[in-house]
């Protein structure tokens, strides 16, 4: 099988800590490789030789379930050997600090470690401290690079491009390190962002960073050609930041006659998982213009190729010697 | 205080904050007070026995004043203890620190007091002085002891980093401490709008995706303190304002002669939110750092004297404390040493003259605790410092006294270094 990225630059990052600090240059690298990964994905024989050999640690402190087997997959069909270490089966629970974890696993010689963590920063925190590749899978309202890169991939598998396309996302941004890699991902490819929420829901100062803001849903959608909605948390509906799910469905909620004021061909996306009846329809999240199933998909080929660029800043790697 | 012997110090740059001048001279120490100082002293003949020190090219001047420190003891000694706190003061040319009643036990009452004056006397050799919690326990509910605090040794009531949220609390507790002119020091920060954020609130806590601190949480207190103060004629102090609009409510109050006061840390007056960088813990604080105009109003605040002090708000914390993700990790900022030569940039940068400085410093501490320390004058208690305003160095943390090494001056250039500190006519550090 031939290498993925032989005939391609060398990624110059050795982690992956967020979009933010990556070129436009970087993230089409990253995107063409996934590109690649997507038919080694549909193929039966989806194993590869790239990280045979390599040791990938998943140290998840949040849970996850599809961001985790996401990564785990990824990793398998390069061929690494891969361990998932999670909150419950860890010594943080006995008071170890995240240093200290960082230190214990580095001893152990990993190649590659995937990091959620529920604290913002707390994965550049383990990065300096660490041998290995790291690569941020969320940590806390900061970023989740992943996932903004595996948006970006469906949207232009189906669109054929980012620049120029009008994208709202929607709903709960001030907690959503989803909503911050995105917003400077499709902002770094052109793409002219809106978010759309109310504002108790938005982070002070997002106008400056690269979004036009509506607050009124209908305007906010009027000829977009993507809808990104996001996860509103439970403990957020009840009066502390709105008033009730019913309300928040009836004026920020993805619907059929809202939906309708974007562009025809407008395409529906949700990181999952999802509320259904809260920030989406069902209808809505089954339907013809809806994504997100490809965006699963999607989120393995994105972080093959994430391990595998990442992979030749590894010792002894190839493109190293 | 054990006699000690007379000292001359010739030929030093002397700073005066009482009368706010400058002047090359001479200074007599004798029965661990100031005996005589200025240009005209007679240097040629040193009373019997005198040691003679050789100030040339070093400034002499009061030692600080500091109203905010956390000393791990009693309970955290592991932290600070009241010797590793001294040498800390003593190394930055701090002769008296005001110690936090936060500590396990609380000092919130006067058996607790008692212990502190007489541990500081034994241990410590620059002059450590307890301040008392305002409420039993600090939780901001029942007000303490405040006559027998003071008739113990408290020289002011605060509940350190906790604000007192229920407002009647407060009115009495004001109104009870002004029958025995007692101080109430107050943290301006209200906790439900503080409550999650852990650095200032701005498009830069948007960026790091870090919940916010706005600024109104320190306004909203501050305004209703002022009115309590309105009502109740007690004497207030806010411990550590740190933005532009706090500033306007401080001046609206002296304006109207209220007895009011406030101080500033040495942290907002020298680094402002763009610092924390990438997650910087240690400068993870209580005020946050707030945005440069902040950063600018503060130093005009000293400049102009509105703003009465600088503290250190010295607050060692561990490796256990520190060594988290931003979020999770303690506030605070180790000062006592690095308080002068960060607090000496305003003076490199042309923000204020020296003797300004000394004052927010060493005399407005003084005045409002009550000590006669803070100024050269007759009779006046021999605590003095002679440094070199001008010595550049590079921060080492790993040379710091105190028993933690959380600096936000980590890797600093920092200009001034003191070489002498003396505390009531002795010398307890020199280099």
């Amino acid at each position: 099988m031939t290498d993925l990225i032989a005939s391609s630059r060398l990624f110059p990052h050795r982690h992956l800590l967020g979009i933010e600090g990556l070129a436009p240059e970087d993230i089409v690298q990253l995107l063409d490789l996934a590109d690649e990964a997507v038919e080694v994905s549909r193929q039966v024989e989806k194993k590869k030789a790239t990280l045979r050999g390599r040791t990938q640690i998943n140290l998840f402190f949040e849970a996850s379930t599809r961001t985790q087997a996401s990564f785990e997959l990824a990793g398998k069909r390069l061929g690494a050997d891969v361990m998932n270490m999670s909150v419950g089966s860890s010594s943080i629970k006995k008071g170890e600090t995240l240093i200290d974890t960082a230190m214990t696993l580095n001893a152990m010689r990993p190649d590659l470690i995937v990091v959620r963590h529920h604290s913002a920063g707390a994965v550049q925190l383990l990065a300096r401290k660490v041998d290995c590749s790291v690569i941020n899978a969320g940590d806390g309202q900061h970023e989740h690079p992943t996932q903004a890169l595996l948006d970006a991939l469906t949207i232009r598998r189906n669109k054929g491009r980012i620049r120029g396309l009008v994208v709202a996302i929607c709903g709960d941004i001030l907690h959503s390190r989803v909503a911050r890699s995105n917003l400077i991902l499709l902002n770094a490819l052109g793409a002219d962002v809106r978010v759309v929420g109310p504002t108790t829901l938005l982070p002070l100062g997002i106008e400056n960073m690269g979004a036009k803001v509506f607050t009124n849903m209908r305007e906010g959608l009027k000829d977009a050609d993507i809808v990104m909605m996001l996860r509103l948390q439970r403990e957020r509906m009840n009066g502390s930041f709105v008033p009730s799910v019913k309300e928040y469905f009836r004026y920020f909620g993805l619907d059929a006659e809202k939906l309708a004021l974007a562009k025809p061909d407008a395409l529906v996306m949700h990181p999952g998982p999802m509320n259904r009846g809260v920030e989406i329809a069902s209808e809505i999240a089954d339907g013809a213009q809806s994504l997100i199933r490809e965006q699963v998909e999607m989120g393995v080929a994105v972080r093959m190729a994430v391990l595998e660029a990442l992979s030749k800043h590894l010792p002894n790697s190839e493109a190293r010697a | 205080m054990t006699a000690h012997r007379p000292v001359l110090i010739i030929n030093a740059h002397l700073v005066d904050p009482l009368t706010g001048t400058e002047m090359q001279g001479s200074l007599a120490v004798e029965h661990g007070i100031i005996h005589a100082f200025g240009r005209a002293i007679d240097a040629s003949a040193p009373p019997e026995g005198a040691m003679v020190i050789d100030g040339r090219g070093r400034t002499l001047a009061p030692g600080l004043v500091d109203l905010r420190a956390f000393v791990g003891e009693p309970g955290a000694e592991h932290r600070e203890s009241l010797s590793s706190a001294s040498r800390a003061a003593a190394a930055g040319g701090v002769t008296t620190v005001v110690c936090m009643p936060e500590t396990n036990p609380p000092v919130d009452d006067p058996a607790v007091v008692d212990y502190l004056v007489r541990r500081a006397r034994e241990k410590a050799g620059v002059r450590m002085l307890p301040a008392a919690a305002l409420t039993k326990g600090l939780k901001g509910a029942e007000m303490t002891e405040i006559g027998l605090l003071s008739e113990a040794g408290a020289v002011f009531f605060t509940d350190g980093t906790r604000s007192v949220a229920n407002a009647q609390v407060m009115r009495r507790a004001l109104t009870y401490a002004r029958d025995f002119g007692a101080l109430i020091v107050h943290h301006v920060e209200d906790a439900t709008l503080a409550d999650g954020g852990v650095m200032n609130e701005s498009e830069l806590s948007s960026r790091l995706g870090l919940p916010g601190i706005p600024r109104e949480a320190e306004t909203i207190v501050l305004e209703r303190d002022i009115s309590l103060v309105r009502l109740t004629g007690g004497r207030y102090h806010a411990a550590m304002i740190s933005c532009a609009a706090s500033l306007a409510i401080i001046a609206r109050a002296k304006d109207e002669g209220l007895p009011v006061t406030c101080g500033v840390s040495i942290n907002n007056l020298t680094l402002n939110e763009n610092d924390i960088g990438s997650y910087r813990t240690f400068l993870k604080l209580s005020p946050p750092l707030r945005h440069e105009d902040d950063r600018r109003a503060m130093i005009e605040g000293v400049a102009s004297g509105l703003i009465d002090v600088i503290v250190s708000d010295h607050n060692p914390q561990d490796v256990e404390t520190k060594r988290q993700p931003f979020a999770e990790c303690a506030d605070g900022a180790v000062g006592l040493e690095t308080m002068l030569s960060a607090a000496l940039r305003l003076v490199h940068n042309g923000d204020m003259s020296l003797p300004r400085l000394m004052q927010a410093l060493a005399l407005r501490p003084s005045d409002i605790i009550g000590l006669p320390q803070g100024r050269l004058l007759k009779g006046a208690p021999a605590d003095l410092i002679l440094f070199d305003p001008d010595e550049p160095f590079v921060l080492d943390p790993e040379k710091l006294h105190s028993r933690c090494k959380n600096t936000p001056f980590d890797g600093s250039r920092l200009q001034g270094r003191v070489h002498m500190t003396m505390v009531g006519g002795g010398i307890v550090q020199e280099s």
